[in-house]
């Protein structure tokens, strides 16, 4: 139709291209950080006996969620070192794990500046859209290019899928907090901060632990795409029941996701549950 | 001197530029009322509250003579415009009006909820608009007992004790004395025994006693209430107004309490201004306002509240718990008054006609003297009683209750005790539609049910 192609592509080259130039530092200090949190997780995983940590794992789920979840970890995480996928399971575990806290470490202050700040919500809001339907293969790209290969570009492509919902529900939840408990909060002489950890937050939590909920989810959903470039683990081995179509393979290690899928579903709903019963009852 | 009209009989409107009150050009004056002789705790000057962009132009507009409506077309939402008032040390003042008037907006100004587009906010004679932020956080706390409000306002994470100490938490009150004092406000509001316990588990009016004793457990002077029991229902309600009013002898706080009922504010306010239209309208006493409502509007809403010309004693009577028989004898007398918690009774004979009052403590006189009777109250030891034909006016009634100490008898036409009156029931008829011949009281001038009927 027109002579002239939009060149979208050599932008998006050249911007990366001057990123990766300029701020080298910047990214190898990033990934080293990275790099150290997930190496000592995983160190951490790996000097514990499988069946001790399993237990560890256990315990804190009956702490939580009661012992249905806990009868359920048990015999699945037996299953998964049956299978010999123990080690992948603590890799994905690892990946995960520092994923997820570089998304509350981040998403907590934006949700809530999102929250003190119409103007922010509104740069945020289109920001956060992108972010999150841009397919997530597309982020591998610039992951590697910037991180190379292996778990770090895989923790910052699933950081960037799944940072959204978090920042959205505490903005919402935030905002959500009905006004008069604001305005007691204030005719009490409260300082910013008092009224955002004793009053907004508080009240906002079940909101806030939904978002943590849909970020885990989303996050775990990226674990087998960042197996792709290199990030070990349960989906390296769905990878390899791919590539030599092994669906026995892939099926145990989907499985093994399955099981801490729901582990960590669960885990977190009950969290919510917890909450609002201390409120309700 | 200053705006208040306790001691003027004709209430000052809508206050003009060009008339305004000469208090915030000398501020020596500001701190004390020479004509009330009571000090000025809480004092609003030239106040207004404009609600959308260019409030400013909304106040000029408005200054030029033009009308709320007129604001409105500029995109702005008057709130309050152009109010003073005093408001004096340890009274209950009320602020008044209907869903939109802007008495709650006013109250807001008062702390700086909101804040005011003109004007000043003088409490104990300091200018509060002025205030940093930290300087004003500052004057929340130490001048203001927070505040309470219609729904309640209590945090849902928190158990009833640490809702009532919330207060003294964002102070930095230190943990013992900070239970202590949540405890102590926990007592106060009659809710002992409820401290571990969830707001969700609480009833309306329970939840609002939490919130009473929030504001309480801080223990400032001011006290602000923003239709605090308009969300409850009415014999709830009821109730709370009266431990308000019991609470209030016993703490002597500056109360400011926001309500559209009149019946509440007759009852609750030493004074009470009424608004209209984001203006105060009138200020003064319950009386004063009844005998000399400022305008038309004033008037339909006191329309027929003049209740103390139109009740009788018999109206406002309640049933003789009990009665001390002439043949009684003093023990059987002691005896009837303690199982009905009595410090005193009437002495009737058998057609119930009232030969007396006896006290519980002359009765143990008698008894303690040897030569007294044993078979009967003795007659000398009776104090005269205080009786009132029941087709008497409110107003004779009123009359003789604030010289009795005693209940009053109320006897019918052929001298028998039909019932008593007590000091709290005057005040409550006068304050409570319904219950009279002249039923629509209140309904009648249609305009304070309104909002009632949507609580």
């Amino acid at each position: 139709m027109f002579d002239v192609r939009v060149p979208i592509r050599d932008w998006i080259e050249t911007a990366v291209r001057y990123l990766q130039r300029q701020f080298a530092t910047v990214f190898d200090g990033f990934a080293d950080v990275v790099d150290a949190i997930i190496g000592a997780l995983l160190s951490g995983f790996q000097a514990v006996p499988p069946l001790l940590l399993m237990g560890a794992i256990v315990l804190l789920v009956l702490w939580l969620a009661g012992w249905r979840l806990a009868l359920f970890s048990a015999i699945g995480l037996l299953l998964i070192d049956n299978i010999g996928l123990w080690t992948p399971f603590l890799n994905t575990l690892a990946l995960v794990v520092a994923a997820q806290l570089l998304i509350v470490l981040v998403g907590l202050p934006l949700g809530i500046l999102a929250a003190s700040s119409d103007t922010a919500e509104r740069i945020m809001r289109p920001v956060l859209d992108f972010m999150q339907t841009m397919p997530a293969f597309v982020y591998l790209i610039p992951a590697v290019m910037f991180f190379g290969i292996g778990l770090v570009p895989g923790v910052v492509a699933t950081f960037v899928f799944a940072l959204p919902p978090l920042v959205r529900l505490v903005n919402l939840g935030i905002r959500q907090v009905p006004t008069d408990l604001i305005e007691a909060a204030d005719a009490f002489g409260s300082t910013r901060w008092q009224k955002l950890v004793k009053v907004q937050f508080p009240v906002a939590m079940p909101t806030v632990l939904a978002g943590l909920n849909q970020s885990i989810m989303l996050n775990l959903s990226m674990v087998v795409i960042a197996s792709m470039i290199g990030a070990r683990g349960l989906g390296t081995e769905v990878l390899r029941g791919i590539q030599r179509i092994n669906v026995g393979q892939g099926f145990e290690a989907g499985l093994a996701v399955v099981i801490l899928a729901i582990i960590l579903d669960r885990l977190t709903a009950s969290l919510g549950k917890r909450q609002q019963r201390r409120a309700r009852e | 001197m200053t705006t208040s009209t306790a001691a003027e009989p004709s209430p000052r409107t809508h206050p003009r530029p060009d008339d305004r009150p000469s208090a915030s050009e000398c501020p020596a004056d500001a701190a004390t009322d020479a004509s009330a002789g009571k000090r000025v705790k809480l004092a609003a000057r030239d106040l207004s509250k404009v609600f959308g962009p260019r409030p400013e132009r909304a106040l000029e507009l408005l200054a030029q003579g033009g009308t709320k409506a007129d604001a409105q077309k500029l995109g702005a939402a008057v709130g309050v415009y152009d109010v003073s008032l005093d408001i004096h040390e340890g009274e209950t003042f009320v602020l008044m009006g209907l869903s939109g008037s802007g008495k709650s907006t006013l109250l807001r100004l008062l702390n700086r909820l909101h804040e005011p587009t003109a004007g000043q906010v003088l409490v104990d004679g300091l200018d509060i608009t002025r205030l940093s932020r930290r300087e004003l956080l500052a004057v929340r706390r130490e001048k203001f007992s927070g505040m309470v409000f219609q729904q309640f306002a209590i945090l849902p994470h928190r158990t009833v004790l640490d809702n009532v100490a919330y207060g003294l938490e964002v102070q930095g009150v230190g943990a013992d004395e900070r239970r202590r004092r949540a405890l102590e406000a926990t007592a106060l509001v009659g809710l002992e025994g409820w401290e571990a316990y969830y707001p969700a588990e609480l009833s309306g009016g329970m939840q609002q006693r939490v919130g009473l004793a929030r504001a309480l457990a801080v223990d400032a002077d001011i006290l602000l209430m923003d239709e605090a029991f308009s969300a409850l229902d009415p014999l709830i309600r009821r109730e709370m107004q009266d431990e308000l009013i019991e609470l209030q002898a016993r703490v002597n706080k500056t109360i400011v309490f926001v309500t559209h009922d009149l019946d509440e504010a007759l009852k609750l306010g030493d004074r009470i201004a009424i608004m209209k239209d984001a203006r105060v309208v009138q200020v003064g006493t319950a009386e004063e306002i009844l005998t000399d409502p400022a305008d038309e509007y004033v008037e339909a809403f006191i329309e027929g509240v003049d209740r103390a010309s139109v009740l009788t004693a018999a109206n406002i009577m309640q049933p003789v718990k009990e009665t001390a028989l002439l043949r009684d004898g003093p023990n059987t007398a002691r005896t009837k008054m303690r199982r009905h918690g009595l410090s005193g009774m009437l002495v009737v004979d058998r057609e119930r006609r009232v030969h007396g009052y006896v006290t519980a403590k002359s009765l143990g006189a008698q008894l303690e003297d040897p030569d007294a009777p044993r078979d009967r109250i003795d007659p000398e030891r009776m104090e005269p009683a205080v009786v009132v034909d029941m087709h008497e006016p409110l107003q004779g009634v009123i009359g003789l209750a604030s010289e009795a100490s005693k209940p009053i008898g109320v006897i019918d036409e052929r001298g028998r005790l039909r019932g008593v009156v007590v000091k709290g029931a005057i005040l409550a008829a006068l304050a409570q539609p319904g219950q009279t011949g002249n039923g629509g009281v209140v309904a009648g001038s249609g305009v304070a049910r309104e909002e009632g009927a949507g609580v």
